[in-house]
């Protein structure tokens, strides 16, 4: 604490907006209490029925609803002391000028509660959604509160940026690539060269890998990322400054299922636990190369790719189906519906049952040559 | 074979042989007619002494004891005499192997009761099947006249020894002190020792052990005082002295339990059989402050409530209450209740008595409820007239006014023959016999079954030092006798089983004995008890009998339900606060943290707050349901309840606790309300702290606090995480409604799980 004080100096504009909204949220709190009323928090919600398709923008957005979160209440009681420890040890971290990892804040604040044997956090499966809510609640960035998740996903290309001042070229990165880092704001990442034409973003490494061994972005003059399956906020920030600052088009390449679908949604709309960053993190111009469902016929693909859909899956893709963003967009519904004839799915890898290198040598060039990808 | 079929007249020896064979076998009817001779009713019973109950060595010192513990009780209640009864078991073969199966006892009774009047000793003591009580429609522990000298008759077959007697019928007179041992043959006495003496109660008595002479010293064990009138009875027999269920000590505890008016003092014999398998209701204190420690100047305890005191080698049950039973009245048959051939007899009895008597007159005086004009209905009804004489009564005649009084409509019998033990009297008994939190107790109208009156009584106490686990405990009386023995053919048991004890939240297994920390009492009151056999061991299974007895069980119930939900409630309302306050200390801290506001202050706001809120709402919450009225338990009639400042473990000793009842709030050093209590007041309840307890020991409990940032913040106060158990909805007040069995949740210790309070929760009582 102490330390943190020294500190105080040197924060940024940035951190003196954060630190007064965390004391003026425990002002309101302490201030409620010592009038005798209830305490008690509100907490926009992140529900599905929360969420409004904005069209226009092409993206989703938060509603204006929000859920009390009230102390003397037995359902909400240990959430409310969850935020409320969660809050304090931001404003720690913010004073200290540090950043700490989801699991870091989580074991900051876990600890036995004074004369139980019960802990603050069992989990952090407990601990992740207190500190969204605290995003929501305070109207505050996660990368503003000092918090990072895990760095996934990779990128190479033509293109070199700066990572808190280190200067990285991305067409240097050997069979790795740039791990891109959970915070990718301006002040820390700013890029500097980029020669590149497009960004190729495919599901998981093990495809980008295949790309990257191919030199594909060296051929076709590109970026090359991955995000793991479903991107991390760092993956989609940094892929929605690409295309916003540097208007390079995205093109996706994910697997022909009901999951390479929504990772699709997501990367275009904007996801529904994270509506309220959709203006940052939601890219509507976004292209869905492949797989196709028309591609087990028109690569000429073997019986042995096939994988047939689950129930589960099948519940799934009728359910992006009515998404009000695909519901009024005829080549999605078609696509969706491809998927449930088909009674099947594929994955990218399963183009590599034709030849090893026919998704970077033919398969993705063609339909690039083509502009045959789904908007 | 075939040879003998084809010519039989070849060997006709063969024939005569049969004959003589059979000759000799056979007896003629002049051979039979010569064995043919009375069978006296003594060597009937020495034959088949397991019809009495002396069955093996244990069982016979059991029933001897019973059935001289029977006749005092029964002599002093017609006396009006508060009963004082010693009973003293020797042992007298101390120095016998391990291995023997049995020892020879004297089982000594002594009471302070009428004494009898010398004349009569033989024939009450030396005689099988003579007695008072057989012949007449009253109320009282013996029946039939056997017990005590089927007793003497097996004490003298077992070891050859006659009963000794004492007894003073005239406090101004010397004591009568008789030997006799019982003629089978004859069924008469045979008196070997007859004098007069002035020593009574006999003194060796009270030199048997350290106890005994403390006590006779004290002047609280068979003094001379205590004693100006009484009989002791000495019987040697073949016994075995065995502790458990079944046993001389189980009978006592109970005897006491059912006689709140009695006191009852055991002196144990010096050596017991090895293998003991201990069940007693109430255990032994731990502390049992020993009146010798006490010192002179410690009152003869007037001011504790009565509570059993077990000093090991002699127990001593005190008197609860100091009023005796209502005096019963004996009654005369009702119509309904008699058979055809006792009619007959009857019949040909009142004419012996009374020659040249009328049938109407008969009839209004040789049963009960039969008024003038109803006698005169039945005469009409059979076609004689009113002056009829009873003589005149044929076979035929009386076959239709047997039939008769069956279809009449008469008023059932009187039922001020009855003497229940009484709502007080029992919650006093079980007070002292068993250590539990909660007792209720009701007693129901009397009702008939086969035209004799009977009444039915239940109490039942629960938690406390009960095991928490096992099926609960039947204790059954008949006429205030304790009944140990084949419990599951016995009426009683099944209305324990057929009650549906999940309504009163409590486990229940179907067609089983309610599981919990529970002791169920059933008491029948009846001129004429329906046993199923002559050892009286259980109770007939009529309808109208276990239809009583479901009743008033199920009158109990609902009081223990009532008193659980609420015990539930205060435990869930505890909970909740529980769960705010665990979490206040580590806000504050947090709020502390960002804002600097004054974490003491917070502290207490909010504290403050969640201790409002938890009351408020638990009444909203009470409301959602079947707006639960906020009843007191202990407002209810026929209940007390002891509060237990700690009742955790099961085997920690109740501490000194708080009762209450009826609406009063009383200090722990009101005890002896209790006592005090008249005894007609219908108010159940009256508070008294238990002595012997030990000190609470809360203080230490409080763990430590594993993060000590902020030490202004009481914030570590300890909890009662541990002992918090369940969420039932305590709200479903109805019956109809079974609520779940509570189960523990969170971490609790599956020992307290059941309904413990919480360690230190807040008393809402």
């Amino acid at each position: 604490m102490a330390k943190g004080k020294s500190n105080t100096a040197t924060l940024k504009q940035r951190d003196h907006k954060t630190i007064s909204k965390l004391v003026q949220l425990a002002d309101d709190v302490a201030r409620k209490a010592l009038a005798g009323r209830e305490p008690k928090l509100d907490i926009p919600t992140r529900t599905k029925s929360n969420t409004l398709w904005n069209k226009k923008r092409g993206i989703l957005e938060m509603g204006s609803a929000t859920a009390e979160r009230e102390l003397f209440n037995l359902n909400q009681a240990k959430q409310f002391m969850q935020t409320m420890l969660h809050a304090s040890t931001i404003k720690d971290l913010v004073e200290a000028g540090k950043t700490a990892s989801l699991r870091g804040v989580f074991y900051k604040a876990k600890h036995t509660v004074a004369g139980t044997r019960e802990n603050t956090f069992d989990t952090q499966d407990e601990s992740d959604p207190i500190l969204e809510d605290l995003e929501v609640a305070l109207g505050s960035l996660r990368e503003e509160l000092h918090i990072f998740a895990e760095n996934r996903g990779a990128m190479v290309g033509n293109i070199t940026v700066v990572d808190k001042g280190d200067e990285i070229d991305c067409r240097r990165m050997g069979s790795g690539g740039y791990a891109m880092p959970s915070i990718v704001e301006p002040d820390v990442i700013q890029f500097k060269k980029c020669e590149a034409k497009f960004v190729l973003h495919v599901e998981k490494g093990t495809v980008w890998n295949r790309f990257n061994e191919d030199r594909f972005w060296e051929k076709n003059n590109c970026v090359l990322t991955h995000g793991s399956g479903q991107p991390p906020r760092g993956c989609r920030r940094l892929l929605q400054r690409l295309n916003q600052e540097l208007g390079l088009p995205i093109i996706c390449l994910l697997d022909c299922d009901p999951w390479g679908h929504y990772i699709y949604s997501v990367i275009k709309q904007g996801s529904i636990s994270l509506a309220f960053e959709s203006t940052r993190l939601a890219i509507p111009e976004a292209r869905f190369l492949g797989i196709r469902a028309k591609d087990y016929k028109e690569c000429g693909l073997p019986e042995a790719v096939k994988i047939d859909l689950t129930e589960n899956d099948v519940k799934r893709a009728k359910e992006i189906l009515a998404y009000p963003w695909f519901e009024d967009n005829r080549a999605w519904q078609k696509e969706i519906q491809g998927l449930l004839n088909n009674g099947f799915k594929m994955e990218v890898e399963s183009l590599i049952a034709k030849d090893i290198s026919y998704v970077t040598e033919e398969y993705v060039p063609q339909r690039l040559k083509a502009k045959d990808w789904l908007d | 074979m075939n040879a003998v079929v084809e010519a039989p007249v070849a060997e006709p020896k063969v024939e005569t042989k049969v004959v003589k064979k059979r000759e000799a076998a056979r007896a003629t009817a002049e051979t039979m007619a010569a064995r043919q001779r009375d069978i006296s009713v003594s060597e009937f019973f020495a034959k088949n002494r397991h019809l009495l109950g002396f069955d093996n060595p244990r069982k016979a010192l059991l029933t001897t004891v019973k059935e001289a513990v029977d006749n005092s009780l029964d002599a002093c209640e017609e006396a009006g005499i508060l009963p004082d009864i010693t009973v003293v078991l020797e042992d007298l073969q101390p120095d016998r192997p391990a291995s023997a199966k049995s020892s020879r006892y004297r089982v000594t009774v002594v009471d302070n009761g009428p004494g009898i009047v010398r004349k009569q000793v033989e024939h009450i003591f030396g005689r099988l099947l003579y007695g008072s009580k057989f012949h007449r429609l009253k109320m009282s522990r013996g029946q039939q006249g056997i017990g005590i000298s089927a007793a003497g008759m097996y004490g003298l077959i077992t070891t050859g020894k006659p009963m000794a007697i004492y007894t003073r019928p005239d406090a101004r007179k010397p004591a009568h002190h008789i030997e006799l041992a019982i003629n089978t043959k004859t069924n008469r006495a045979e008196v070997t020792q007859d004098r007069e003496t002035k020593e009574f109660p006999p003194a060796r008595l009270r030199e048997l052990s350290a106890s005994t002479r403390r006590l006779a010293a004290e002047g609280t064990l068979l003094s001379a005082e205590s004693h100006p009138t009484g009989t002791s009875v000495s019987i040697e027999l073949d016994g075995k002295y065995q502790r458990g269920r079944g046993s001389v000590d189980e009978f006592l505890e109970l005897t006491a339990i059912a006689n709140p008016h009695a006191r009852i003092a055991f002196v144990r014999p010096t050596r017991t059989t090895d293998e003991e398998e201990d069940t007693p209701l109430l255990k032994p204190r731990p502390a049992a402050p020993s009146p010798a420690d006490a010192g002179p100047a410690a009152e003869p305890a007037p001011a504790a409530p009565a509570v059993t005191e077990d000093l090991g080698d002699l127990v001593v049950f005190p008197r609860a209450v100091n009023e005796l039973p209502p005096e019963t009245k004996e009654i005369q048959p009702h119509p309904k209740g008699i058979e055809l051939g006792i009619l007959l007899q009857m019949l040909k009895e009142a004419e012996l008595e009374k020659p040249g008597g009328s049938l109407y007159h008969f009839l209004q005086e040789k049963f009960c409820r039969v008024s003038p004009a109803s006698a005169s209905g039945f005469c009409e009804k059979i076609g004689v007239t009113s002056r009829t004489k009873v003589a005149d009564i044929d076979h035929a005649m009386a076959e239709r006014l047997f039939k008769e009084l069956q279809d009449s409509k008469l008023p059932p019998p009187p039922t001020d023959c009855l003497a229940p033990i009484g709502v007080q009297q029992m919650l006093k008994g079980m007070f002292k016999g068993v250590r539990a939190e909660f007792y209720a107790a009701s007693s129901r109208e009397a009702a008939i079954y086969r035209g004799r009156p009977f009444l039915i009584e239940t109490a039942i106490a629960f938690g406390g030092e009960l095991p928490a686990d096992e099926p609960s405990r039947v204790i059954r009386f008949a006429n205030r006798v304790p009944l140990l023995f084949q419990q599951s053919a016995c009426s009683s048991f099944k209305a324990v089983t057929e009650t549906n004890w999940r309504n009163y939240d409590l486990q229940h297994p179907r067609g089983a004995l309610p599981i919990g920390p529970l002791v169920i009492m059933l008491h029948m009151a009846s001129v004429w008890v329906p046993f199923t056999s002559e050892s009286k061991e259980a109770i007939a299974d009529y309808d109208e009998i276990r239809k009583e007895m479901k009743l008033a069980l199920m009158e109990c119930g609902r009081k223990l339900g009532t008193y659980l939900r609420k015990r539930l409630r205060m435990k869930r309302e505890s909970e909740r606060r529980d769960i705010f306050e665990r979490y206040i200390g580590e806000i504050t801290q947090a709020i502390h943290a960002i804002n600097n506001t004054d974490a003491k202050k917070l502290y207490e706001a909010l504290q403050a707050q969640a201790k409002k809120r938890t009351a408020i709402a638990d009444l909203q919450l009470d409301e959602e349901g079947k707006a639960l009225r906020d009843e007191d338990p202990a407002d209810q009639e026929g209940v007390i309840i002891v509060e237990t400042g700690a009742v955790s473990p099961a085997a920690t000793p109740i501490e000194p606790a708080p009762t209450r009842a009826g609406g009063v709030r009383l200090k722990p050093d009101e005890g002896p309300a209790l006592l005090d209590l008249e005894p007609q007041t219908r108010r159940a309840g009256a508070r008294k702290a238990r002595s012997g307890g030990r000190p609470s020991s809360k203080a230490g409990a409080s763990p430590a606090r594993p993060r000590a940032d902020l030490s202004d913040i009481p914030g570590g106060k300890p909890t009662k995480a541990e002992a918090a158990a369940l969420s039932v909805n305590a709200a479903q007040r109805s019956e109809e409604v079974p609520s779940k069995p509570v189960k523990p949740r969170l971490r609790l210790d599956p020992k307290t799980g059941k309904l413990a309070p919480a360690d230190d929760g807040p008393r809402l009582f």
